[in-house]
């Protein structure tokens, strides 16, 4: 099992999978924070009469497995002459994905912070804007940045997926191998170590946030 | 924006419906198996990973963490391709289910381990004092109580592992809702058509689930 034909041009390869791996998460996840955190704050200050639509859309991108949306979108935007390269199509549904679930953790964190600490500060004279920025905002990160580094790591397991629209990133690039140097175990193994090096740092890191702020509560 | 030359086929795809529906049970039996044996195992992961012996703590930390860190169509390639290198040959529908039920147990793990913490230790001396056995007292005492404080928790698994459940295609499994909707797919092109039929069947699954799992912890949790 250890005497491999796999060369380092091979590793290469994999490693070129992996960094298109990262890419799309980047792309997904910066477009899915920036939408995410809007539809968050919406969500958490208007009333749920108001936002129910955007709460069912959000709901629907949650429940309904991302390989389906991927098909979904990948065949709409081909019926509708939009041209998208699969490499667009593909960061387009991650990041809605990554916003339904950047909008739950955003709702959570604000409304962890206690109405009594909002209403204090508007009681001093500050507006809704500044509420927002310089209570809600410093409050809320620290709830919500574990979860967010959590929803993070996800996209990037999740963004395997998008072989299935024929983008070559690590699991796709190992699959190739695998059809050329019959090797499936070894191959798997390299790749599934490249992804845990990339998650388990960062995993580590979001617990320990997440337990050295709690002390401060 | 929207100038469609094309002409949506919704009848042609909904003539299917019947062999989808088919499709839906083979995937809510292989999410629940799959939680079933996920379950099974999480519990003994979750024991094993607070357990004073090393060689008990550190497979089970190590399953956690490949489980937690590692996207779950790995898993599912690493039952399936993987396992061939030692002669283990998985039909699709083994494999699509070890790989979900490896990544269930998990999760689930963390999950319970976290529920185990907030049972009071006390709970378990009273049931030692009582004449308990160890392994009876967590039986009968423990474990309910951690099931309780884990139940939403697992009921999002169960969800998870019905999404999950879409990944099999890869694989080629061919009897559940995406294989079937795939295997039409190939057939009619109607890939749109399909795949939106698909996307409602699995969030009508969805709720459904999460509705059932309500009705039960109200059932189970009312006092």
């Amino acid at each position: 099992m250890f005497d491999t034909a796999m060369t380092w041009n091979d590793l290469m390869f994999m490693l070129r999978g992996a960094g298109v791996t990262l890419w799309i998460t980047a792309i997904a996840v910066a477009g899915g924070t920036m939408l995410g955190v809007v539809f968050g704050v919406i969500r958490s200050s208007l009333s749920p009469w108001v936002t129910w639509p955007l709460a069912f859309v959000l709901d629907i991108l949650r429940s309904v497995p991302l390989l389906i949306q991927l098909v979904l979108v990948n065949s709409f935007q081909a019926i509708a002459g939009w041209g998208w390269s699969p490499f667009t199509t593909s960061c387009v549904v991650l990041a809605l994905y990554t916003a339904a679930l950047v909008t739950e953790v955003v709702r959570g964190a604000v409304l962890a912070v206690p109405e009594t600490t909002r209403r204090a500060a508007r009681s001093l004279g500050m507006t809704w804007a500044q509420d927002q920025t310089q209570i809600v905002f410093p409050m809320a990160l620290r709830v919500g940045l574990p979860s967010w580094i959590n929803v993070t790591l996800g996209v990037m397991k999740d963004s395997a997926l998008v072989l299935w629209l024929g983008i070559i990133e690590l699991l796709r690039a190992s699959q190739i191998l695998v059809t050329r140097l019959q090797e499936p175990m070894f191959i798997l193994m390299v790749a599934g170590a490249i992804y845990f090096v990339i998650s388990f740092p960062i995993a580590r890191l979001g617990e320990r946030l997440e337990k050295r702020w709690r002390e401060n509560d | 924006m929207f100038d469609f030359s094309y002409r949506f086929q919704w009848a042609q795809a909904m003539r299917h419906l019947p062999r989808m529906l088919e499709g839906a049970l083979v995937t809510l039996e292989i999410a629940i198996l799959s939680l079933v044996v996920g379950i099974a195992i999480a519990v003994l992961l979750a024991v094993a990973r607070d357990s004073k012996y090393i060689w008990l703590r550190a497979p089970a930390t190590a399953w956690v963490e490949v489980a937690r860190n590692t996207p779950a169509l790995f898993q599912i390639y690493m039952a399936h391709f993987g396992l061939g290198s030692f002669g283990i040959y998985l039909s699709p529908y083994t494999a699509l289910l070890a790989g979900i039920a490896f990544n269930n147990a998990g999760y689930l793990a963390e999950t319970f381990r976290g529920a185990l913490r907030a049972i009071p230790e006390t709970q378990t001396r009273a049931g030692r004092s009582l004449g308990m056995g160890q392994a009876q007292t967590f039986r009968l005492i423990v474990m309910p109580q951690m099931f309780r404080v884990a139940f939403l928790p697992t009921t999002n698994q169960m969800v998870w592992a019905i999404l999950m459940t879409s990944l099999g295609v890869t694989v080629g499994m061919a009897t559940d809702l995406t294989g079937i909707v795939q295997n039409l797919n190939a057939r009619t092109f109607r890939t749109f058509e399909l795949f939106a039929i698909a996307a409602v069947l699995y969030y009508l699954i969805a709720k459904t689930v999460m509705l059932g799992a309500q009705l039960i912890a109200w059932r189970l949790f009312r006092y």
